[in-house]
C-alpha cells in the first residue's frame, strides 16, 4: 500500500508528498487514529514525488504535518453483507451500535464486530457462474426462528467476477468476511469469495438491463396513491420549509410502502429524530408480513453535528447498499432526508477545494451530481436474471422555503414526481401537508391501468376529478374574496363543499391515528368513490332544488369528513352503510319539483 | 523541534484580520488551543488553524487589537479549547469563554471538557419524552416542551422573550401522573447571553436571584461590549458547563441562549474577516452545520439520568421569518414558538403567534399516559379551528361581515375569543386549566366545524348531557 507524510493541513484538508502512486478517489487511512478521508487531487513535483490533496471525512484535531497516511488501494468502498438489516450505520457504513462507551462518537477506525452467519451453499463444486449470481443464502436469526423465507438474503459474486466453484463452505456459521467459496476463471485465476464484498459508493451497480418503472410503490397514503402516485423504481422529491412535514411523511412511507427493504439516510438531520425511529420501528408491525418493521430497514445517520465531508458520501452509501439489496432480486426504497443538506456538504467542500461557485454558491456540477444519484433509481433486471428495483424519495429544505432556489429547481428536472409541501396547510395543522395544487406524477398515466385492474375502474377519471375540483375551489375561493361566498351560485359553493369534503375526508390523514396511517387500495377505492357519488348526488339535489345551506348542514357530512379515521381496515363494510346513508340523506330532500 | 505544552516568543510572522502566523518551532497539532500574550500582558485565545512544513497559521478568537509582531508570546496547550468544570460553577457568574468574573474563587477543577463538545451517538440518545408544564397554555397545550428538546423562541426587537423566557424557566415542572414520577435528578439553569446589552443581563441575573434560582444558576456573559469574536465561543462555553451539569451531575439543565442573532451575526463577521466566500445574505455557507453543531447538543442518554434542554432566542431581523437566522434555526430545532408583534401590542401577553408556532416533540410526550388522552385532540382542533378563523379575517377584511355566512361569523368570533381567552393569560395555568379553556372555546363552534374531535368527544366536553 502506498503511504505519504503530511506537509500541509487545515480544517478537514491536507496535502501530502507521495513517493509511490495514488489514484483520485482512493480512500486513505490518516494518523494513527486511522482518520478516514479521499485523494481529491494529484500533482506532480519536479522531483518526481507526487503531492496529493486528501479530503477528510472526520474531525482532524491533533493531526500536524510529518504524520503519515496510507492509501487503501481502492475508491470509497462499504463492505455489503449479511450485516446490514436491521442495523443503524453512519455516512460510511460503519456501524454506531455499542454500549455505554459510544455515548458520544470519536473519530477514527473502530473495530467492526465480527458477526457470525448461518451459511447455506446454493451451488455445488464444478458449477459456472457469473458476476451477481448468488452462490450461498444467509438465514438470518428472525428467519431461523420464524421459518419466513423473506428474510433470507444472497451472497453473490461480485459483479465484476465470474468463474468455476472450485471450492465451497459446508452449510455452517461463518463470519462473513471469511473465505467461503473460491472461483477459479478460464485463465486460471483464482478468487476467494467470502458472504460480504467491498463496493466501491460512487459507482452503481451494474445490471442486466434497465426495465420501464411499475407497478406502484403503495404507500398508504391517499394523497400519493391516488393523486400523485410514484413506481415502484421512479424517484420522487419533497420540498417544503421547515416544520412542513418531510420527516414525517418520509418516516410514514417508510413505515407502510409496500418494498421489502427500506434504507433510511438521515442526511444532515437531526439526532433525535434517529433516536425516534430506533425507538419506534422495532416495535411496529409490517402490514403484509406481520414482523417488526425494522428488519427490512437499513438506518444510516449523518447527522448534522457529524463532520460535513461524511454527509456528502452518505448519499452514496445509501444508494449503494439499496442497489445490493436490489441486485437480490428485491424491491427496495431509499428516503433520502434531506437532499439539501447534501448538497450544502457539495458546497462546503467544493469552497474548500477553492473551486469557482457557482448558482447559489453550488459548484457547477451540482446538477450533474444531483442527476447521478437520481439515475440510480431504476427497475431493473438483475445479472442474474431477477426482477428488483431502487425507488427514490428526497427531501428537499430550501432556504426561505424559496421553491426557485438551485437545489431545488435542480433535483425537478431529474425527478418525475414533485410532492411540494404547502406552509399554510402546515400551519393549520392539516397533515400530509402536500399541496395538491402545485405537485405532480409523471407516473400517474402508467399507473392508472394497475388500479383499474384491482376494483376500482373509475380511478383515473375520480382522480381528474379530484384534481378539477381542489383548481376550482382556488379560483372560487379568489371570487369569493370580492363577492362574498354567499354571493356565489349554488353549484359553484357546492364545488367549495367538495372541495372542503376532498380536503378532510381523503386527503387528510395524520400519521399518528391509529386506524388511519395506513390505508389500503381498497379502503382507498372505497373513500374515492364515495366522494365521487356525492358530487354526482348532490349535484343532482341542487338541481332539483334542495338548498346548499340544507346539504351543508347534513349530520353526515361530518361521518364523510372522518370516514379515514373511523373505519378501518378490517370494517370495510361500513363504507357500504355510509354509502347507503348518503344516497338515503340526498335524495330524501327530493322531489321537490315544481 | 520541541514538543507542546511551551510557549513561543519572537516567532510571529505576520498577523492578518484575525490570523497570526507564526513559526513552526513547536511540534503542535492542528486545532489546539494556544494563548497569544501581547505586551500588554493580555491574554487572548486562540487556535491552530493551520499547519505547513515551516508555519502554524493561529487563528485568534478575541480581539487582536495591541497585538505586535515582537514582544509577543504564543502558549500552547496541547489540546483542544477545554473548559474546567466542578460541582462549583452553580451561583458563579462567568465571562464568554468561561473565566470567573463575580470576584469570587477560581472553580475547583472536577472534569476538563473540550467546548465543542461530542457528537452525540444517535443510537445511544434516549427519546425525549417527559412532559414539561411551563404554565402557558399556547405551549402547554399546543406546543408541549419535552425535556431533552430544543425550542427556541423566534421573536423580534421589543417583543417580551425575556420575560417569556425566565416565567418558563422559573415554572417549568414535570406533571405529576402515574408513569412518570419527579426524578429525584435535581434541576439546573445554565443563562448564556450574547451580545446583550447590560440592562438585559441584570434582568435575568435579578429575575433569577428574585426567585431563589440563582444559586441553581450558572451565568455566562458576553455583553454587547465585548468583542465579537467571543461571542462565537459563549454558547459553546455555556453548552460545556451544561453537558457537565447534565451528563456528569445527572441534572435536568435548561439552557436559556439568548440572543442568537448576536451570534450569526457575529459568525458573519468573522467568516468575512476570514476572506471567505458569503452566502446568502452575507452569512457563510456553513452557518447550518455551526448551529447544528450547537443545537444538537440539546438531548439526553439512555441510562443516564440527566438531560439537556435547550431555550435559545433569537430576534428575527425585521420580523421576517424567511430570514437565515430563524430559517436555519428552524431546520435545526425541535420547533419554534414565535411570537407576533400584532397580538403584542393588542395587549395580549404572551404574544405567541400560534400557527407559525410549532413543537416537534410534543405528539411523544403528551396523551394518554403522558398528559390527557384528549391533549392531541384537543390541539388539533383548536389549529384547525383557529386557523380557519384566520382565513375567514382575512376574507372579512376584505368584503366586511355581511358577506360572510353564519357559520363564517362565528369563526371570526371564536377568533377573537381564542385570542383573548385562551393566548392571552394574567398568571400562569396549570395544563388542566388551559384544557378547560380550551374546550370552553370550542364549545361556541357548530358541531360540523368540530371534525377533528371523535363523537365521544363531541359528547363529553362540547355537549354534555346532550344525546
Ligand atoms: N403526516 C403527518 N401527520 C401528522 N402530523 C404530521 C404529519 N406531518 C407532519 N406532522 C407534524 O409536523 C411536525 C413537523 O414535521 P417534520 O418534522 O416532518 O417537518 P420537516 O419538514 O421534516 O421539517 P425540517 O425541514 O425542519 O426537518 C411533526 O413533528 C408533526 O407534529
Ligand atoms: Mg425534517
Amino acid at each position: 500500500m502506498s503511504t505519504a507524510t503530511i506537509h500541509w493541513i487545515s480544517g478537514p484538508v491536507l496535502r501530502a508528498i507521495a513517493s509511490d502512486s495514488f489514484h483520485i478517489h482512493e480512500a486513505v487511512q490518516v494518523g494513527n487514529k486511522g482518520l478516514l478521508g479521499e485523494v481529491v487531487r494529484l500533482k506532480a513535483l519536479a522531483d518526481g514525488r507526487q503531492e496529493i490533496t486528501v479530503q477528510l471525512f472526520e474531525d482532524t484535531t491533533g493531526l500536524r504535518p510529518g504524520d503519515l497516511l496510507q492509501g487503501q488501494g481502492a475508491a470509497l468502498s462499504v463492505r455489503l453483507g449479511p450485516g446490514l438489516l436491521g442495523q443503524i450505520f453512519d455516512g460510511l457504513l460503519r456501524p454506531l451500535s455499542g454500549g455505554e462507551e459510544r455515548n458520544f462518537l470519536a473519530p477514527g477506525i473502530y473495530p467492526f464486530p465480527d458477526q457470525h452467519f448461518p451459511f447455506y451453499p446454493l451451488v455445488a463444486k464444478g458449477a459456472v457462474l457469473k458476476g451477481g449470481e448468488p452462490f450461498a443464502a444467509v438465514r438470518l436469526a428472525a428467519a431461523e426462528s420464524t421459518g419466513n423465507d423473506n428474510l433470507t438474503q444472497l451472497c453473490l459474486v461480485p459483479p465484476h467476477l465470474q468463474g468455476t466453484v472450485i471450492a465451497i463452505a459446508e452449510a455452517g456459521r461463518y463470519s462473513d468476511r471469511e473465505s467461503v467459496c473460491t472461483l477459479e476463471e478460464s485463465n486460471g485465476q483464482t478468487h476467494t469469495l467470502a458472504m460480504s464484498h467491498n463496493w466501491p459508493v460512487r459507482t452503481p451497480r451494474p445490471v442486466a438491463e434497465r426495465l420501464t418503472i411499475g407497478p406502484p410503490l403503495l404507500t398508504g397514503q391517499r394523497i400519493l396513491d391516488c393523486l400523485f402516485p410514484v413506481a415502484r423504481g421512479g424517484k420522487a422529491t419533497v420540498p417544503g420549509g421547515f416544520g412542513t412535514g418531510k420527516t414525517v411523511l418520509l418516516e410514514t412511507i417508510a413505515k407502510w410502502c409496500n418494498a421489502d427493504v427500506i434504507i433510511y439516510l438521515g442526511c444532515g438531520e437531526r439526532g433525535n429524530e434517529m433516536a425516534g425511529v430506533l425507538d419506534e420501528f422495532p416495535h411496529l408491525e409490517d402490514p403484509r408480513t406481520g414482523r417488526p418493521l425494522m428488519e427490512r430497514m437499513v438506518v444510516i445517520a449523518n447527522t448534522s453535528n457529524m463532520p460535513v465531508a461524511a454527509r456528502e458520501a452518505s448519499i452514496y452509501t445509501g444508494v449503494t447498499v439499496a442497489e445490493y439489496f436490489r441486485d437480490q432480486g428485491l424491491h427496495v426504497a431509499l428516503m433520502a432526508d434531506s437532499t439539501s443538506r447534501w448538497a450544502e456538504a457539495l458546497r462546503e467542500v467544493s469552497g474548500r477545494l477553492g473551486e469557482l461557485p457557482g448558482e447559489g454558491g453550488y459548484p457547477a456540477y451540482l446538477s450533474t451530481r444531483l442527476a447521478d444519484f437520481y439515475e440510480r433509481a431504476a427497475r431493473v433486471q438483475t445479472l442474474s436474471g431477477k426482477g428488483g428495483s431502487v425507488t427514490l424519495i428526497g427531501a428537499v429544505s430550501p432556504p426561505s422555503s424559496d421553491f426557485s432556489e438551485p437545489v431545488t429547481t435542480h433535483t425537478k428536472r431529474y425527478v418525475r414526481n414533485f410532492w411540494a409541501l404547502d406552509r399554510k396547510r402546515a400551519h393549520a395543522r392539516f397533515y400530509p401537508a402536500i399541496d395538491p395544487l402545485t405537485s405532480y406524477s409523471e407516473d400517474a398515466t402508467l399507473l392508472a391501468s394497475w388500479w383499474h385492474a384491482r376494483g376500482n375502474p373509475n380511478w383515473a377519471e375520480q382522480r381528474r376529478r379530484f384534481l378539477t375540483i381542489l383548481e376550482e375551489q382556488s379560483r372560487l375561493e379568489r371570487m369569493a374574496m370580492i363577492l362574498g361566498k354567499d354571493a356565489l351560485p349554488p353549484q359553484q359553493q357546492l364545488v367549495l363543499l367538495a372541495a372542503t369534503l376532498i380536503n378532510e375526508g381523503f386527503l387528510r390523514q395524520s400519521a399518528f391515528a391509529a386506524k388511519d396511517r395506513f390505508a389500503s387500495p381498497q379502503k382507498q377505492n372505497r373513500m374515492m368513490t364515495i366522494l365521487d357519488r356525492f358530487v354526482d348526488l348532490a349535484q343532482q339535489a341542487i338541481a332539483d332544488g334542495m338548498s346548499i345551506e340544507q346539504i351543508r348542514n347534513l349530520p353526515l357530512l361530518r361521518r364523510i369528513q372522518r370516514m379515514g379515521e373511523e373505519i378501518g381496515e378490517e370494517e370495510l363494510e361500513l363504507f357500504t352503510q355510509l354509502e347507503e346513508a348518503m344516497e338515503k340523506a340526498l335524495h330524501q330532500a327530493q322531489p321537490r319539483l315544481p | 523541534m520541541i514538543t507542546a505544552n511551551l510557549s513561543l516568543t519572537d516567532a510571529i510572522t505576520r498577523i492578518d484580520g484575525p490570523l497570526l502566523f507564526a513559526h513552526r518551532r513547536v511540534d503542535v497539532g492542528l486545532n489546539e488551543a494556544v494563548e497569544v500574550i501581547g505586551s500588554d500582558g493580555h491574554a487572548r485565545l486562540g487556535r491552530i488553524a493551520a499547519l505547513d512544513d515551516e508555519l502554524m497559521t493561529v487563528e485568534i478568537l478575541e480581539s487582536t487589537s495591541g497585538l505586535s509582531l515582537t514582544g509577543t508570546r504564543i502558549r500552547f496547550f496541547a489540546e483542544p479549547i477545554s473548559f474546567s468544570l466542578g460541582p462549583g460553577i452553580l451561583g458563579r457568574i462567568f465571562d464568554g469563554v468561561g473565566r470567573v468574573i463575580d470576584g469570587g474563587p477560581p472553580i475547583a477543577t472536577h472534569a476538563r471538557m473540550p467546548v465543542d463538545g461530542a457528537v452525540l451517538n444517535p443510537m445511544r440518545r434516549k427519546k425525549p419524552e417527559d412532559f414539561i408544564e411551563t404554565g402557558i397554555s399556547t405551549i402547554d397545550v399546543l406546543n408541549s416542551l419535552v425535556r431533552g428538546q430544543k425550542l427556541p423562541i423566534f421573536s423580534g426587537g421589543g417583543l417580551p422573550h425575556n420575560r417569556l423566557a425566565i416565567e418558563i424557566a422559573l415554572h417549568a415542572r414535570l406533571r405529576q401522573s402515574k408513569e412518570h414520577q419527579e426524578s429525584a435528578s435535581p434541576f439546573a439553569i445554565v443563562f448564556a447571553g450574547i451580545g446583550v446589552p447590560f440592562e438585559t443581563a441584570e434582568f435575568f441575573r435579578r429575575s433569577l436571584e428574585e426567585s431563589g434560582a440563582l444559586g441553581r444558576t450558572a451565568l455566562f456573559l458576553n455583553l454587547a461590549s465585548d468583542s465579537s469574536t467571543q461571542r462565537l465561543l459563549a454558547p459553546r462555553f455555556a453548552l460545556t458547563a451544561a453537558e457537565y451539569l447534565a451528563f456528569v451531575e445527572g441534572r435536568h439543565v435548561l439552557v436559556i441562549i439568548t440572543d442568537f442573532t448576536n451570534y450569526c451575526e457575529a459568525l458573519r463577521e468573522v467568516s468575512a474577516s476570514h476572506g471567505e466566500i458569503p452566502g446568502r445574505k452575507g452569512y457563510p455557507g456553513y452557518m447550518y452545520s455551526d448551529l447544528a453543531t450547537l443545537y444538537e447538543r440539546a438531548g439526553s442518554l439512555q441510562g443516564k439520568p440527566g438531560t439537556l434542554t435547550q431555550l435559545p432566542i433569537l430576534t428575527m431581523p425585521s420580523d421576517d421569518i424567511s430570514h437565515p437566522i430563524p430559517d436555519l434555526t428552524g431546520y435545526i430545532t425541535e420547533g419554534q414558538i414565535t411570537l407576533n408583534r400584532s397580538l403584542d401590542r393588542d395587549g395580549i401577553y404572551p404574544p405567541v403567534g400560534v400557527l407559525p408556532s410549532l413543537s416537534r416533540l410534543m405528539k411523544d410526550g403528551i396523551g394518554r399516559g403522558f398528559t390527557h388522552p384528549d391533549h392531541p385532540a384537543l390541539a388539533n382542533q383548536l389549529y384547525a379551528s383557529y386557523a380557519r378563523a384566520i382565513q375567514v379575517r382575512l376574507l372579512a377584511n376584505v368584503v366586511g361581515s355581511d358577506g360572510l355566512t353564519p357559520d363564517d361569523r362565528l369563526m371570526l368570533t371564536f377568533g377573537q375569543q381564542f385570542e383573548r381567552r385562551f393566548i392571552h393569560q394574567n398568571k400562569a395555568r396549570t395544563l388542566d386549566e388551559s384544557m378547560a379553556e380550551g374546550w370552553s372555546l370550542l364549545r361556541q363552534l357548530p358541531i360540523n366545524e368540530l371534525s377533528r374531535l371523535n363523537d365521544e368527544q363531541i359528547a363529553t366536553y362540547i355537549q354534555p348531557g346532550a344525546e
